[in-house]
């Protein structure tokens, strides 16, 4: 029972030494660029731009391995249920009717309804490349320096980068927890009621919140005596100056975001791409 | 050294405090002086409100615990109450105990660099005063080092720069020796001794291992309890004065073999380091003490109950943590498992209960292979007690906490309250049985957790730093605790880096370096060994230090009698008490 979700990455790439408030940026407006525009051509374009970002990041699968099959598997998900609620809203969008071959009863697949579908599916193929590089380039210390330059507050910010700091000996603590309640006869495994393995958590989650809120005591004492919130902003250790390598990033995707946005109202007239027409 | 010339830095006057949570004030009538410069050392038992008094000077009290403050606290000039927590950090630094849970940042430098971000200092010029500051304390090559990386002396210097970056005139350190091991302890003292001669800030220590303190010089002692200060002299003035025990602080090792022997000390001895005592009528005591002493000489010969053979194991498949560990814990025995933090101690126990598994070699409890046993069965021989007893309960009542196990293993309630009743009474706690845990000090939640372990009727108990943190007055108390187990055909191992407890309780030492038995021994040899003791960051005692001093022979010889002479006198006194 070790959680282990996603390893940070060491490898030292151009992502890495981008400066952290420039891969938000860029980040961000690569994710506007897909969540607004159902045009396959865009999303085509930025998966291609995705999956080279993510070979350049020397990311490899086994980092992501877990979170990507739990993505795999919502998107999965998600297309069945947008089919199964709503198998004409293709038609319903592009205004024409191209069958391809009925399934049962209401269902029947359409030409409009698997573009839409395969849109939508795809924006998040070409987004979750790009969020987990930017998770897994970024120092959470960093990552918390660029939230606050964005205009996040520093408190909330910086509790991003506390819970990642602390996040390692939580993990530690419930797996002693969790040994040392087994070895009492807590049972963890399968052979347990639904009714009692929940109680048996419970066993495991006092004692961790207790020894949290201690731990917390000694973190909370310890900013304090180093003045954490004296001023209304603070500045940052693992800040990065801005560099050229970083503008010239943020034009391209700024570049990227304005023709996605130029064909969406002067090509297109609409956040669809419609190939019937 | 008082400069009374020099205007004072800190000066209590009448000063008292009382949280709002307690009945009773925690500090009462305390004046003081401390001059700039200083090196001061406060000590006392837990709750004698020596921690408090940190509180008080680092800004803690009021900040962030609330009370009701009598008499004036004034520091470089400023009265406390007209400053805020903010201010006062710009005077005070204070490195804390746990050098693990204080660490901030997720790496070196930015963990030192925490009160500059918070100044809102400027990126490079922050990184420009984050080397000076981690040069200071030689932690400049590990700038970019996360805390998992680090050793606990190394997380302890990442603090003391955090804290001198901001040029403080006072120094506190609340505990500095808690969380490390005895060699890692020594050079912390030392770190501390050069920074308070290089600079001119004024030092504060709090803590209760006096002899561990001075290690390194310190220009007065002061002895608190029960909230008021009771002694405030000079190291050498206060080991002659003898209220050091009266208020539960132990003596120096050292100390006390000379007293057994019959030397009175006086402060024209300079007792305080033994290595510039003044020796000269004493050693003759010494030997003559040493004939004298009643030998033990009493063998354990029970076969094992536990033997491991040849085990070796590894987290990752690359290093091995573990690599052919051999030794045997006969019945009835009570030892102790040393060697410093990651050299494989705590695997140990983890294999023994099934929490990990072996990649090679046999665990055996009575000649039985355990590799089939899972971790709740081989529960019911071999009781693990963690270090920390907050981590262990998860009820609210001590019965039902106590009780636990058994109800878990589906024990009628009766047979049930039972045995819950004898494992209460062995541990001292009939009286609170219905008490809700929470109310209970940290020593007796340790019996709450050991009690829980005992209604399992196992043959072994082992404990994971039994004594970590506790002053001696506690260390005694569940020491003694364990003791009357043993005596009673307990098996006891104890998980440790407490030298003093290895010396007095357990007999035999199994020591591990780097994942390797290096000794299995009697302490008293482990402890003199120079080899050992440098492989596996423990200290060599100062009685060995104090026969070479008086040019005893056998130093082994010398220890070994002190141990057996100690042992004797409790047996006395116990015999006494009951």
């Amino acid at each position: 029972m070790k959680i282990n979700l996603f390893t940070q990455s060491r490898e030292d790439t151009f992502l890495r030494r981008m400066s952290g408030v420039a891969k938000l940026v860029c980040f961000l407006l690569l994710t506007f660029t897909v969540m607004l525009s159902y045009d396959i051509r865009v999303i085509a374009f930025t998966i291609i731009l995705s999956f080279v970002m993510f070979h350049i990041s020397k990311v490899t699968w086994r980092q992501i391995r877990v979170i990507a099959c739990i993505l795999l598997l919502f998107l999965l998900l998600n297309a069945l249920f947008t089919f199964l609620l709503a198998p004409e809203q293709g038609v319903k969008i592009y205004g024409s009717r191209h069958e391809i071959f009925h399934i049962a009863g209401r269902y029947t697949l359409t030409q409009e309804q698997l573009l839409y579908m395969s849109s939508k599916l795809l924006k998040y193929v070409a987004v979750a490349p790009l969020g987990l590089i930017f998770f897994l380039c970024t120092d959470p210390s960093e990552l918390a320096a660029s939230l606050n330059g964005i205009g996040m507050p520093y408190k909330g910010a910086y509790a991003v980068s506390l819970t990642l700091r602390y996040f390692p000996d939580l993990q530690r603590d419930y797996n002693n927890i969790s040994m040392s309640q087994q070895a009492r006869g807590l049972e963890m495994s399968k052979k347990a009621g639904f009714a009692s393995r929940v109680k048996n958590a419970l066993a495991i989650i006092v004692p961790l919140i207790f020894s949290t809120l201690e731990r917390i005591e000694v973190i909370s004492n310890a900013m304090d005596l180093r003045a954490f919130g004296k001023h209304k902003k603070r500045t940052w250790y693992s800040a990065r100056k801005i560099s050229r390598q970083d503008i010239l990033a943020i034009a391209v995707t700024a570049l990227i975001f304005a023709v996605s946005l130029y064909i969406t109202f002067f090509i297109n007239h609409s956040r669809f791409y419609d190939p019937f027409a | 050294m008082q400069e009374n010339d020099r205007e004072p830095i800190i000066v209590f006057d009448n000063f008292g405090f009382q949280y709002f949570s307690q009945a009773e004030p925690t500090l009462a009538g305390i004046d003081l002086k401390i001059y700039p410069g200083e090196k001061a050392l406060i000590v006392g038992p837990s709750g004698s409100g020596k921690s408090t008094l940190g509180h008080c000077l680092n800004g803690l009290i009021p900040f962030a615990y609330k009370g009701k403050q009598t008499g004036t606290l004034t520091i470089a000039g400023a009265c406390s109450q007209e400053q805020t927590i903010f201010d006062r950090s710009k005077v005070v630094g204070t490195v804390l105990q746990d050098s693990d849970g204080q660490f901030v940042g997720l790496t070196v430098g930015e963990d030192i660099a925490f009160a500059l971000e918070n100044d809102c200092m400027a990126t490079p010029e922050m990184h420009r005063r984050v080397e000076q500051a981690a040069a200071m304390v030689d932690m400049d090559s590990h700038l970019k080092n996360s805390p998992n990386e680090l050793s606990g002396g190394q997380k302890q210097r990442t603090a003391l720069a955090g804290v001198m970056i901001d040029d403080v005139q006072i120094l506190l350190f609340d505990e500095p020796l808690a969380n490390l091991d005895p060699a890692t302890g020594k050079t912390a003292i030392e770190i501390i001794d050069n920074i308070h001669r290089d600079t001119d800030k004024t030092v504060i220590i709090i803590e209760h291992r006096l002899e561990d303190v001075l290690h390194r010089p310190v220009d007065r002692v002061i002895v608190v309890d029960d909230g008021r200060i009771v002694a405030d002299m000079t190291p050498d003035e206060l080991l002659c004065a003898g209220v050091l025990r009266a208020h539960g602080i132990r003596e120096p090792l050292y100390v006390t073999a000379l007293k057994y022997a019959g030397v009175s000390l006086t402060p024209d001895m300079r007792p305080s380091h033994v290595e510039s005592i003044d020796l000269t009528d004493a050693d003759t005591k010494l030997r003559r003490w040493l004939t004298t002493v009643q030998r033990d000489t009493a063998v354990n010969q029970n076969p094992p109950v536990l033997s491991v053979e040849d085990v070796s194991f590894s987290y990752d498949g690359k290093r091995d943590v573990l690599k052919d560990v051999s030794f045997e814990i006969r019945q009835g025995e009570m030892v102790s498992i040393v060697g410093r933090n990651g050299a494989g101690k705590t695997t140990i126990t983890q294999l023994m209960c099934g929490f990990e598994t072996e990649h090679s070699g046999i665990i055996r409890y009575q000649g039985e292979d355990i590799a089939p046993h899972s971790i709740r069965e081989r529960a019911e021989y071999l009781g693990l007690v963690m270090q920390n007893p907050n981590q262990m309960i998860s009820e609210a009542m001590i019965a039902d906490e106590v009780g636990l196990g058994l109800k878990l293993r589906g024990i009628p309630s009766e047979e049930r309250a039972e045995r819950v009743n004898t494992a209460l009474r062995v541990c001292d706690l009939s009286p609170y049985r219905s008490w809700p845990i929470a109310a209970l000090s940290f020593g007796q939640k340790k019996r709450v957790t050991i009690a829980s372990m005992l209604t399992l009727n196992p043959k072994v108990l082992i404990l994971d730093e039994p004594t970590a943190g506790q002053d001696f007055r506690h260390y005694t108390e569940i020491m003694r605790f364990l003791a009357r187990l043993n005596e009673d055909g307990l098996t006891v191992v104890l998980i440790t880096h407490d030298m003093h407890l290895m010396l007095e309780y357990t007999p035999r030492a199994i020591v591990l370096s780097d994942g390797e038995v290096i000794a299995d021994a009697p302490a008293s040899e482990v402890l003199t060994d120079a080899g050992v003791i440098e492989r596996a960051n423990l200290k060599e005692t100062s009685l060995y230090t104090l026969t070479q001093r008086a040019h005893i022979e056998s130093g082994t010889d010398f220890v070994q009698s002190f141990i057996d002479h100690e042992k004797w006198l409790r047996s006395r006194s116990d015999d006494g008490d009951g």
